[in-house]
């Protein structure tokens, strides 16, 4: 970020000469070098203290400092403030430093990373922020890709290559890009070095799906689009090596723009306690102004008749100037209102709250040996207070892997596990697998439990074959033979891929394919099919097909599609076949599993080879080519026979659904956002139990344009609205602000749930719209937001924070959710998984999403109770502590004398009070972890923000007042006649003070025993220990010894002996300690027996049930209730059919045999196809398509000399 | 109630994972410890009708018999004030008040007859108070040297700067300097007890024991280490301006002159309301005598030296004897019984309370 300040100019455009770095210097672009820390040694000292002089509260107690070297002014030593000051820099710069020195260090390992690149001739190792825009780096299978490049050239054919853009969308299918066709043959090394073209493009922007550019090179023009980009945060796949060239780096990749800006976060809690500390200093000045008012008015009345004893200064000669001098002298005595020592209490706090983070083993996952990290540790409390989550889907909820859990095969399901009673048996880890010994090809990953399948097959029953032979046959998955037997499919989208790894264990294993056949190794035996037709997946058929000539000459069609198109496409013949299978396919919807029907047909020789003579008239076509196709393959695909249905999970992390559930018992909202498609994120949504079918509805908006989206969220709203509230139906015209509808949200009880997809967000998100979306979506229990860039999610985020004021909390594992990660109040990172760059960007990381439910509903709510409990007592005492000068000022001329010694000041916040109250704020409970999961309403108090808020604050600091007025007149009262037992006078000021600063020590005590909740050893030890050490503290500097040595610092000599001897100091002591807490415990009594709060219902509970002894956790799975639905392979891409058939994504080996003549037409321009329907699904935006389209025309004539 | 969704294997022991490097990882999993688990045993307290109303019940029964025990101490005190500032045309002083001079050679006396209805058995304390003396005035209370008051001989001649601008008077160093020491109390109060036979008894009062031992043994020591000639010790300062004699010249008695003087002492203690008494003087109980002051008529004599007038000060003589508890202070009885009877009404009234609206069975109703 620290470039763009630098920079005067705009970038409008950027020229890039491949090959020649000092062509590229001229235009200083950024380095591939990135900086996240925020100091380096030098800059650290002036730096942080300029930061921490920032702080309102910093700065307030430098110019305490300054005043109080003013003799006329000062009031207090020096010391009083300094030694606090000094304690507080220090421990702050000390956590600034590991803090930043964490961040150099992931840094510099990201910066270190090695690439090669070709310099001078040769390829060379070069690290990550060496590289430069213009460099041509090498990049190898599996690497991450260093900087956003133009792809060159490949080890594969037509300069193809595969990347996962996992860490940029969070899809983790794999996409397809393509070099140029002029420099997709400058595979080696020199030719690559004669390599001048320049390139002329974009400015850097955060635009994952958008580029446009031209090449030049050779006096040639082409046109550059993103299928021509490698991004970085890319890994490679499937691609041995290739070629790029740098165009963006460093910051200015679209990864590192997606980042959004890093913010320093702030709790919603710094926030109101830097309200509290300003309303505070007003305070603080009022009582400087009063008191300053009285001393002039005393300085006149009496104290200039006293000039006898007390002659004026020769400076101060009117009353009004020691007036003002006397205000800056109470503004010095009373400044521990602004407790500073709060700052560094509340820092401790936090960070030892952040080490039970790290310490809690029920948030380590062995797995991944990943144990919870707080990543920030100044946001502790907040956790406490979320009211909405944003979760990513792919890697967050579900662990993406897709597992072939059940299937039905001619009517009889397979995969429920039944004991010797016929009892359905419930899978868990222990439940034995079955065995797929009998078959060498078998994938050991898979595990299925239903032994009577594999009789099934073991008995040779024709259905089960034909089934997985289906299986087998219809897809559009490659086949890779990694080393000799052992087979990896490379499917481009998982549900495929557990299809036919299912059928491999099963026995019908898939081997190989060329564009024309598809060898099968059937229970053993090596089969090949000729392949004759795929009928390709799209969106609106929901379901592909396949067309085969056996090796017995017999022609078969495979289809297996969403059971409603299936099966309106069968023959009428197997109509009990569908009821049955209808009943099992919702059984297995309601158990959150995906569906598939598959059905087959048999070919009649003469009608397939007509039809097949229509398709290839058809696929020549100019015109309407897609729609004559689809009618083509209507016809074929039709009297189908049924063979059953198959049921895939789309494996939830482990107890997503109940944390998901608990999460909502909380009152917490949770938004899932997803770049996945819509199906996908609503299939899943029902899994998890966010979509229910008891629902009373389930708004979809997908409209393109800003009318349509505005409609559809309007009659939602509307829809709402009515229903629940019909008497006031005349209104929901008017009701478009948001004030006045979010009086009726609380009273909506039925439930809704909003789902939205990308584009139709990008216009719900306008200034126009964003209310009615956000009014519908906080009305709705459930909002799910599909196809969405890592920016919108961002904006989703920032909308909610800003509009409804709510503390957010972001949770997601790919670079895709960094920005909303940094965007929400708290970002939390899925750790464990392939990439770090959401964890490096969270404030929190752990493996599994089911720990997000410890993390607020344990540490957030214990966190933000400690944080408010610690608040209102460290106000309380303070007050308390401070206020008696206030009292005192009225008796001794408001002079500004103080009460106690100066060192009592210097200490009493740093020493005698500190430890108890942190003890409090760290080991406190109220209710213990597994009531506060058991009971999750508990966690409503802090969303609310119940515990601490400025009548809280009023409150306390209320009580500390009246602790302050009893505790100085009580005093006031026995000391004004008080003499020794001995008859010694005795109401002097020491001796007052000494009593009134004993009684503040204990009574703060007793009052911190009343807070506190939980008593470890600790808080025994800090309370006890902090009265003892006070007293010990007290007898020392009042002893003979030390006054000896500093007659003039220790004049409180022998006060606390003489003082604390007297039977009826302690008289007072223990009169003052019990009228201050008479009031406060009479009223938490009453609190606690008329209107208790749920806590303390729940506290109370678990009192008598540790009297009983521990109980048994009752188990309560939460039931899914759903209704049938399909899907057909939900992360599917259309276009792979044809890729196949034209056998361009095979190796050139696998294709020796060249393609037939009659295909040739539909090779021709396949890529082309597929961008084609690929910018049709993702709805780019015009100007890219023109691109494309001149793309074309540039490309063709290349394209037909290949 | 989804507290057991955690896999059970999380709380095996430590499990060694095999890291991608071949090596074993240490495993990160985090110490079973109380501590960082959060599972110290606590004492959980709550509030409860059985803990608090009893507490309210025992600090009643706890504190109104202390308050009846310390109200009648006090009252048992038998105390005999006297002003004597002079305000009024008819009181005895009125002259030494009203034509007040410091510089005046010749001390103004005058003389209070005053009758003590009842006897004073034991120890008598003798009590000089001012009113509307704001001794605890900050620039007031700061106005000192300590070191100087602890016999350091460097800030003998060096004054530290608070004591201005009583820290140099002509040229010469101020002992003992600052506005306090500046300001010392010099009536001279005198007791006579008048016979019924007719003759003037002076009482005789103690000049010593009325200083804290810690003062007069460790804070206030005389320059010049044990020297018993305060004058060559105190040689080269001046004495205060209020003044009339040097600090070396406040006693005969070498172990009550200098700093050490006990009456000094007193007054350097400064007190902390503007209305204070400070001990004077002590009457002994002799031996042979079975009470101290008997009942009858007395004389104070006073020499008039101190000038209050001006800030409407005033300026009180007290007799009193003393008790356990220290002198007469109602105010501790009362509040002890004030403070006990509210406890106990309160712990009545919240009793009340609890049994007709209370929640005792509270956990009964908890609902998610």
């Amino acid at each position: 970020m620290a470039f763009w300040r630098r920079k005067a100019h705009i970038e409008k455009e950027r020229h890039v000469k491949a090959n020649a770095r000092e062509y590229n210097d001229k235009f200083s672009y950024a380095d591939n070098h990135i900086k996240t820390s925020k100091y380096n040694i030098f800059t650290f000292l002036p730096i942080n203290l300029f930061e921490q002089f920032q702080r309102v509260a910093n700065a307030y107690f430098l110019v305490l400092l300054i005043l109080q070297v003013i003799p006329a002014i000062s009031s207090l030593s020096w010391f009083t403030t300094i030694v606090p000051l000094v304690l507080v820099l220090v421990i702050t710069a000390v956590k600034d430093a590991t803090d930043d020195y964490f961040r150099h260090k992931s840094d510099r390992q990201v910066n270190n990373r090695q690439s090669q690149v070709l310099i001078r001739g040769s390829l060379q190792n070069e690290k990550w922020m060496n590289v430069r825009v213009g460099d041509i780096i090498k990049l190898e299978n599996n690497q991450f890709v260093a900087a956003d490049i133009l792809l060159l050239c490949s080890s594969e054919p037509y300069g193809l290559c595969y990347i996962e853009t996992a860490e940029l969308d969070g899809e983790t299918n794999l996409k397809v890009r393509q070099a140029l066709t002029v420099t997709s043959d400058l595979g080696d090394v020199s030719k690559l070095n004669d390599f001048d073209g320049e390139v002329i493009c974009e400015p850097p922007n955060n635009k994952l799906d958008k580029f446009t550019g031209t090449l030049f090179w050779r006096d040639n023009k082409y046109a550059l689009d993103n299928e021509k980009m490698l991004l970085r945060g890319c890994v490679l796949r499937n691609t041995e090596w290739c070629f790029g060239m740098v165009i963006f780096a460093g910051l200015q990749t679209k990864l590192m723009q997606n980042c959004g800006r890093t913010m320093f976060k702030r709790t919603s809690i710094d926030k109101l306690m830097n309200t509290l500390v300003l309303w505070i200093f007003g305070f603080l000045i009022c009582m400087g102004v009063v008191l300053a008012i009285g001393n002039t008015i005393w300085e006149s009345w009496i104290g200039r008749n006293f000039q006898v004893f007390l002659p004026w200064d020769a400076s101060q000669d009117s009353a009004v100037f020691s007036g003002f001098l006397t205000f800056w002298s109470y503004i010095i005595i009373l400044n521990t209102v602004v407790p500073i020592s709060l700052y560094v209490s509340v820092e401790v706090l936090r960070l030892g709250h952040s080490y039970f983070i790290n310490w809690d083993r029920r948030m380590y996952y062995s797995p991944m040996n990943t144990a919870a990290e707080a990543r920030t540790t100044t946001l502790n409390e907040e956790l406490g207070q979320v009211e909405f989550i944003f979760s990513d889907k792919t890697g967050t909820l579900t662990q993406n892997i897709m597992v072939f859990s059940k299937c039905s095969i001619n009517g009889q399901p397979y995969g429920d596990v039944y004991d010797e009673f016929d009892q359905k048996v419930e899978i868990t880890e222990k439940t034995a697998c079955v065995d797929f010994s009998f078959n060498p090809l078998c994938d050991r990953r898979f595990k299925f439990y239903d032994g009577s399948l594999v009789e099934a097959i073991k008995l040779e029953d024709a259905a089960v074959h034909e089934f997985f032979r289906l299986l087998a046959l219809c897809h559009t998955v490659m086949p890779e033979e990694k080393s000799e037997g052992h087979l990896v499919y490379q499917a481009q989208s998982p549900d495929e891929g557990a299809l036919v790894t299912a059928a491999r264990n099963f026995g019908f294993v898939f081997w190989a394919r060329t564009p024309e056949t598809i060898t099968l190794y059937e229970m053993g035996h090596p089969v090949t099919y000729q392949l004759l037709a795929i009928l390709d997946f799209n969106n609106v058929r929901k379901r592909m097909s396949v067309i085969v000539k056996n090796p017995q000459g017999q022609i078969k069609l495979y289809s297996k599609g969403a059971d409603t198109i299936i099966f309106e496409r069968l023959d009428p013949s197997s109509e009990d076949l569908v009821f049955t299978t209808s009943e099992h396919l919702s059984e297995f919807a309601g158990e959150g599993l995906r569906t598939l029907a598959l059905a087959y047909k048999d070919l009649d020789e003469d009608y397939f080879e007509v039809w097949m003579k229509k398709l290839l008239f058809v696929s020549t076509l100019i015109e309407n080519r897609e729609d004559q196709l689809a009618v083509l393959y209507e016809e074929i695909e039709q009297d189908l026979k049924l063979l059953g249905a198959t049921a895939i999970e789309d494996k939830l992390q482990e107890g997503v659904p109940e944390t998901i559930a608990c999460l909502n018992l909380a009152d917490i909202k949770i938004w899932v956002l997803t770049g996945d498609k819509l199906e996908t994120a609503m299939n899943i949504g029902y899994s998890c139990n966010m979509l229910r079918d008891d629902m009373n509805e389930v708004f979809v908006i997908s409209g393109h344009t800003l009318l349509e989206v505005q409609q559809q969220l309007r009659s939602a709203k509307e829809h709402i609205l009515g229903l629940s509230r019909v008497s006031s139906a005349g209104s929901v015209e008017k009701t478009d602000t948001f004030a006045d509808d979010s009086v009726f949200e609380e009273t909506i009880i039925a439930e809704y749930a909003l789902v939205i997809n990308g584009h139709s967000l990008a216009h719900a998100l306008e200034a126009q719209l964003k209310h009615v979306l956000l009014d519908v979506a906080c009305l709705c229990k459930t909002v799910i937001c599909c196809r969405v860039t890592p920016m919108q999610k961002a904006q989703v985020v920032e909308l909610v924070k800003t509009q409804k004021r709510a503390v957010t909390l972001a949770i997601g594992d790919g670079a895709n959710d960094v920005s909303m990660i940094k965007t929400a109040h708290i970002g939390v990172g899925i750790s464990g998984q392939e990439g770090m760059q959401a964890v490096l960007a969270s404030d929190y990381s752990f493996a599994q999403f089911r720990y997000l439910q410890r993390l607020l509903l344990v540490h957030g709510r214990w966190s933000y109770f400690r944080m408010c409990n610690f608040l209102c007592y460290f106000f309380y005492k303070n007050f308390a502590f401070t206020l008696v000068h206030f009292w005192y000022g009225f008796f001794c001329g408001f002079s500004a004398q103080t009460v106690y010694d100066q060192w009592f000041i210097t200490l009493f916040n740093i020493v005698y009070t500190s430890l108890p109250v942190l003890a409090m704020g760290l080991f406190d409970q109220d209710v213990n972890d597994q009531n506060s999961l058991r009971y999750p309403s508990l966690y409503k108090p802090g969303q609310q923000n119940l515990l601490f808020n400025k009548r809280q604050f009023f409150l306390c600091t209320l009580q500390g007042l009246g602790t302050s007025f009893l505790l100085f007149f009580i005093p006031y009262g026995a000391f004004s006649v008080m003499v020794k037992e001995d008859g010694s006078q005795f109401s002097d000021q020491q001796a007052f003070a000494v009593t009134i600063a004993t009684s503040l020590v204990i009574v703060v005590s007793v009052q911190i025993g009343l807070d506190t909740h939980y008593w470890t050893a600790v808080n025994h030890l800090f309370i006890w220990g902090s009265v003892t050490v006070y007293f010990a503290i007290l007898f020392a500097m009042q002893s003979d010894g030390i006054f000896g040595i500093f007659p003039s610092n220790f004049q409180f000599i022998g006060a606390a002996r003489n003082c604390l001897s007297e039977k009826s100091v302690w008289l007072v002591i223990l009169l003052t300690t019990v009228v201050c807490m008479v009031p406060g415990l009479a009223v938490s009594f009453l609190r606690v027996d008329l209107f208790p709060t749920l806590t303390d219902k729940v506290r109370h509970l678990q009192q008598c049930r540790k009297r009983q002894g521990p109980q048994e956790q009752n188990l309560r799975r939460v039931r899914r209730t759903s209704s049938r639905r399909s899907a057909y392979a939900f992360s599917h891409q259309q276009g792979y059919g044809e890729l196949i058939t034209s056998g361009k994504n095979m190796r050139m080996s696998s294709v020796s045999a060249a393609p037939s003549a009659g295909k040739s037409p539909h090779s021709s321009n396949w890529i082309e196809n597929m961008l084609k329907r690929k910018n049709e699904v993702s709805c780019i935006s015009d100007e890219n398509m023109e691109a494309s389209k001149g793309n074309k025309a540039i490309q063709t004539p290349d394209q037909h000399t290949v | 109630m989804m507290a057991s969704t955690y896999n059970a294997k999380d709380e095996d022991g430590h499990i060694t994972v095999a890291g991608p490097g071949g090596g074993t990882l240490r495993s990160r999993k985090p110490e079973n410890t109380a501590f960082k688990q959060q599972r110290l045993p606590a004492w959980q307290p709550i509030l409860t009708a059985g803990t608090v109303l009893p507490a309210f019940f025992v600090i009643g029964l706890i504190f109104i018999p202390i308050g009846i025990g310390l109200y009648v101490t006090s009252n048992n005190i038998k105390e005999f004030e006297i002003d004597y500032t002079g305000v009024d045309m008819s009181s005895p002083c009125f002259n030494c008040s009203q034509n007040f001079s410091w510089n005046s050679t010749r001390p103004c006396t005058c003389s209070i007859p005053f009758y003590l209805d009842q006897p004073y058995e034991s120890n008598v304390f003798m009590y000089y108070g001012l009113s509307n003396f704001y001794q605890n005035h900050r620039r007031y209370v700061k106005s000192r040297d300590d070191s100087q008051l602890n016999g350091d001989s460097e800030a003998l001649t060096k004054p530290s700067k608070e004591c201005e601008p009583y820290a140099f008077h002509d040229n010469k160093p101020i002992a003992p300097c600052g506005a306090i020491a500046n300001s010392m109390f010099n009536d001279s109060l005198e007791l006579f007890y008048n016979d019924p036979n007719g003759t003037k008894v002076q009482i005789h009062l103690m000049k010593t024991g009325i200083a804290w031992w810690t003062d007069k043994h460790v804070k206030f020591r005389n320059p010049g280490g044990n020297n018993p000639n305060l004058t060559v010790a105190f040689q080269g300062t001046t004495k205060p301006v209020n003044w009339r004699k040097p600090v070396y010249e406040l006693d005969s008695d070498q172990e009550n002159d200098g700093f050490i003087n006990e009456d000094f002492i007193v007054w350097m203690r400064t007190a902390a309301l503007p209305t204070f008494r400070k001990l004077y003087r002590i009457i002994q109980k002799k031996k042979d005598m079975v009470l101290t002051l008997p009942r009858g008529n007395y004389t104070l004599e006073v020499v008039y030296n101190y000038p209050v007038r001006s800030f409407e000060g005033r300026k009180r003589m007290i007799l009193s004897t003393i008790s356990w508890m220290g002198g007469k202070n109602p105010f501790l009885g009362i509040a002890y019984i004030t403070v006990g009877s509210v406890c106990f009404f309160l712990g009545v009234v919240l009793l009340i309370i609890h049994h007709k609206y209370g929640n005792r069975n509270n956990s009964a109703d908890i609902s998610n």
